[in-house]
C-alpha cells in the first residue's frame, strides 16, 4: 500500500471533523472519497498533506509515518495537493504559479518540459500565461492548481473538490484530465468529490464518508450501483 | 552571471563611497548630517522592507532592533576606548557594529517566533510591544545611562562607513530575494498555506526575514550611535518605528528601489519644510495622506502588480546602490 491511514482524527477546536477514518490507497489507482458537506473529506486530505494537523491516528506513506511532518516536508516526499478553493498565488502570473509548483526541484530543463506538458494538457492556461492567477476564471484557476501540483512531479496527487464552482462543461474536461494524468504519468490519485457520480466514474475504489467516519467502501463500480448510495448521493430513486 | 555582475556593482559602490568620503569636509555640516541620516534610513527601511514587504509580515518594532545595535556597539567601543582617527580603532568598530547586529538579530528571532502563529494586526501589536519592552528595559538600566542617555560615544561613523553598509545591505537583500531561494518569499507573502502546499518552508522564510532584517537594523543603530555620539532611549520609541514603516509603505512594499528613494525623500522632506516652521509636521502628515490616497501601492512600487515588478527587477539585476554612494 502506498498510503495507509489508520484511525485518523482531525479536530478544529471542539469540533471533531474526522472521527477515526481508516483507509488505504494502492499505487497506480484513482481512489475517491465521496460524501456530503461536512463529512470530513477535505479535512482528511488536508491532514495527509500536512496543512491541517491530525489530532489522532496515523498516516503512512510508503510505510513511513508522516502524521507529524510539516506540509513542505510532505511535498518533498512526493505528495502534492491541489487544495480546495484552489489556493493559487493570486498576485503571481500563471507561469510563476507553475514555476512555484516546481519549487523543490533543481532540474531546470525537466521543469520546462513539464510546463510544456501541462500546457498541452490545459491549452487554456497557455493563453493566460502572463495573467495574474487572481484574474483567471474559476475553471482556469482549477486547472492551474492541478497543473501546479503536477509540477512537483508527485507520486501521489491529492485533488480536493476539482469540480467545485466550475461550469458543468468544464467538469467533464477536468475529469478527463484526471484520468489522463493517472494513465500517462502513472500518478496515484486520491480524489475528494461531492460530485459522486463523476468521481465514481473515474475511480477504481471508493470510500463513502459520513459525519467524519467511513460509512462504506468498496470498488467504485460496486459503490455506484449500491441502492443506498444511489438514493443518498446520486439523486436516484 | 547575474550574481557576478551585482558583485561588480557592489565593489564599484564601495570604491565610490571611499572616494566621496574624501569630500565630506567640503560640504556644510548641516547637509552632511542629512546625507548621513539618509544612508541610515535607507538601511533601516530596506531591512524592514525584507520583513514587511518581502516576507509579508507586519513588524512595528524596528526601532527596538536599532536601539539594541546602538547600545551594544556603543558599550563595546566605549569600553575599548576607541578613538576616531586612529587606524587601529576601525577594525574594532566594525566588530562592534556586527556585535550590535547580532544582538539585534537574536531579538529578531524572539520577535519572529510569534510571527509563526500571529498574523497581520496581531503580529503588529506584538512587535510593537516587544519594541517598547526593549526601550523600557534600556531606560531602566543604569549602566546604559538609563533615561539620561549614553554619552561620549566616539564619532567613528563617517560617510564611508554608512554608505559602505548601505551598499552591502542592498546587495545582500537584492540577492536574497532575487535568488532561486528568494522565490519562496514571493510565495509566503502571497499565500502562506499555498506556499507550504508547494513545498516552501514558510516558517524558515519568516524567521530568516526577521533575523536578517533585525541584524541590519542593529547595524544601522550602531552607525547612528557613532555618528551622533549621544543616544538615549527616547530616540528609539514607537515613532521611530513608525517613520521607518512609512518609508516602506510610501516606497512600495517589496520594491527595493522604491523604498530607497522613499527613505531619501522622507528624510529630506521634513528638512525642506523647515521654511514653513511650525506647520512643517502638519504639511508632512498631509503629504503622506495625499500619497496614500492617490498611490495606495506606494509612490514608486506596485504592490498589486507584484508580478510585473518582479520581472522588472529581474531585468535589472544591478543593486541601485551605486547611484546612492
Amino acid at each position: 500500500m502506498m498510503l495507509e491511514i489508520d484511525n485518523l482524527q482531525v479536530s478544529y477546536g471542539a469540533v471533531r471533523a474526522v472521527k477515526g477514518i481508516t483507509l488505504a490507497v494502492d499505487q497506480g489507482q484513482i481512489v475517491t472519497l465521496i460524501g456530503a458537506n461536512g463529512a470530513g473529506k477535505s479535512s482528511t486530505l488536508r491532514a495527509i498533506s500536512g496543512i491541517t494537523k491530525a489530532s489522532g491516528g496515523h498516516i503512512r506513506f510508503d510505510g513511513r509515518d508522516i502524521t507529524a511532518l510539516p506540509a513542505h516536508a510532505i511535498v518533498a516526499l512526493g505528495i502534492s495537493q491541489a487544495p480546495e478553493g484552489r489556493m493559487i498565488f493570486a498576485n503571481l502570473t500563471a507561469r510563476e504559479n507553475l514555476a512555484m509548483g516546481a519549487y523543490l526541484r533543481r532540474d531546470a530543463a525537466e521543469i520546462d518540459k513539464d510546463i510544456d506538458y501541462v500546457f498541452a494538457m490545459f491549452p487554456k492556461l497557455k493563453e493566460r500565461i502572463d495573467q495574474p492567477g487572481g484574474k483567471l476564471s474559476g475553471g482556469e484557476q482549477q486547472m492551474l492548481a492541478i497543473a501546479r501540483a503536477l509540477l512537483a512531479r508527485p507520486r501521489l496527487l491529492l485533488l480536493d473538490e476539482p469540480s467545485l464552482g466550475i461550469a458543468p462543461i468544464l467538469v467533464r474536461t477536468i475529469f478527463e484530465k484526471i484520468v489522463e494524468i493517472n494513465r500517462e504519468l502513472g500518478t496515484t490519485i486520491l480524489l475528494v468529490e461531492q460530485n459522486a457520480r463523476m468521481a465514481l466514474s473515474v475511480a477504481q475504489y471508493a470510500y463513502v464518508l459520513e459525519t467524519g467516519t467511513v460509512r462504506l467502501h468498496g470498488p467504485a463500480a460496486e459503490i455506484a450501483v449500491n441502492d443506498d448510495i444511489r438514493r443518498a448521493y446520486l439523486g436516484e430513486h | 552571471m547575474k550574481q557576478h555582475r551585482s558583485k561588480v556593482y557592489l565593489l564599484l559602490a564601495l570604491v565610490a563611497a571611499g572616494i566621496l568620503s574624501k569630500f565630506e569636509t567640503s560640504i556644510s555640516p548641516y547637509y552632511f548630517q542629512i546625507i548621513i541620516y539618509i544612508g541610515i534610513n535607507v538601511i533601516l527601511a530596506s531591512s524592514l522592507n525584507l520583513i514587511n514587504g518581502f516576507a509579508g509580515q507586519f513588524s512595528l518594532g524596528h526601532a527596538g532592533f536599532m536601539a539594541l545595535g546602538a547600545y551594544t556597539s556603543a558599550v563595546i567601543t566605549s569600553s575599548l576606548h576607541l578613538t576616531p582617527g586612529s587606524a587601529a580603532s576601525y577594525p574594532m568598530f566594525a566588530a562592534a557594529l556586527i556585535a550590535g547586529g547580532l544582538v539585534a538579530s537574536i531579538f529578531g528571532l524572539l520577535v519572529g517566533i510569534p510571527s509563526l502563529r500571529l498574523k497581520g494586526d496581531y503580529l503588529a501589536i506584538t512587535t510593537l510591544g516587544l519594541g517598547e519592552i526593549i526601550r523600557v528595559i534600556i531606560q531602566s538600566l543604569d549602566f546604559l545611562g538609563a533615561a539620561r542617555g549614553f554619552t561620549g560615544i566616539a564619532k567613528l561613523a563617517d560617510f564611508f562607513w554608512v554608505y559602505a553598509v548601505v551598499a552591502v545591505v542592498i546587495f545582500t537583500i537584492a540577492n536574497l530575494v532575487r535568488s532561486t531561494y528568494g522565490k519562496g518569499f514571493l510565495a509566503v507573502r502571497d499565500d502562506e498555506i499555498a506556499a507550504e502546499a508547494v513545498g516552501v518552508d514558510a516558517t524558515r522564510y519568516k524567521i530568516v526575514a526577521f533575523i536578517t532584517g533585525a541584524f541590519f537594523a542593529g547595524i544601522a543603530g550602531g552607525l547612528y550611535a557613532h555618528f551622533v555620539t549621544y543616544i538615549n532611549p527616547s530616540q528609539f520609541g514607537f515613532l521611530r518605528s513608525f517613520e521607518i514603516i512609512v518609508m516602506v509603505v510610501v516606497g512600495g512594499m517589496g520594491n527595493i528601489a522604491g523604498v530607497i528613494l522613499a527613505a531619501a525623500v522622507l528624510t529630506i522632506l521634513p528638512e525642506a519644510l523647515r521654511a514653513v516652521a511650525q506647520y512643517r509636521m502638519v504639511l508632512y502628515a498631509f503629504l503622506l495622506i495625499v500619497i496614500m490616497i492617490s498611490r495606495p501601492q506606494g509612490l514608486f512600487g506596485a504592490k498589486l502588480d507584484w508580478g510585473r515588478l518582479w520581472r522588472w527587477i529581474g531585468r535589472r539585476p544591478s543593486p541601485p546602490a551605486e547611484g546612492k554612494a
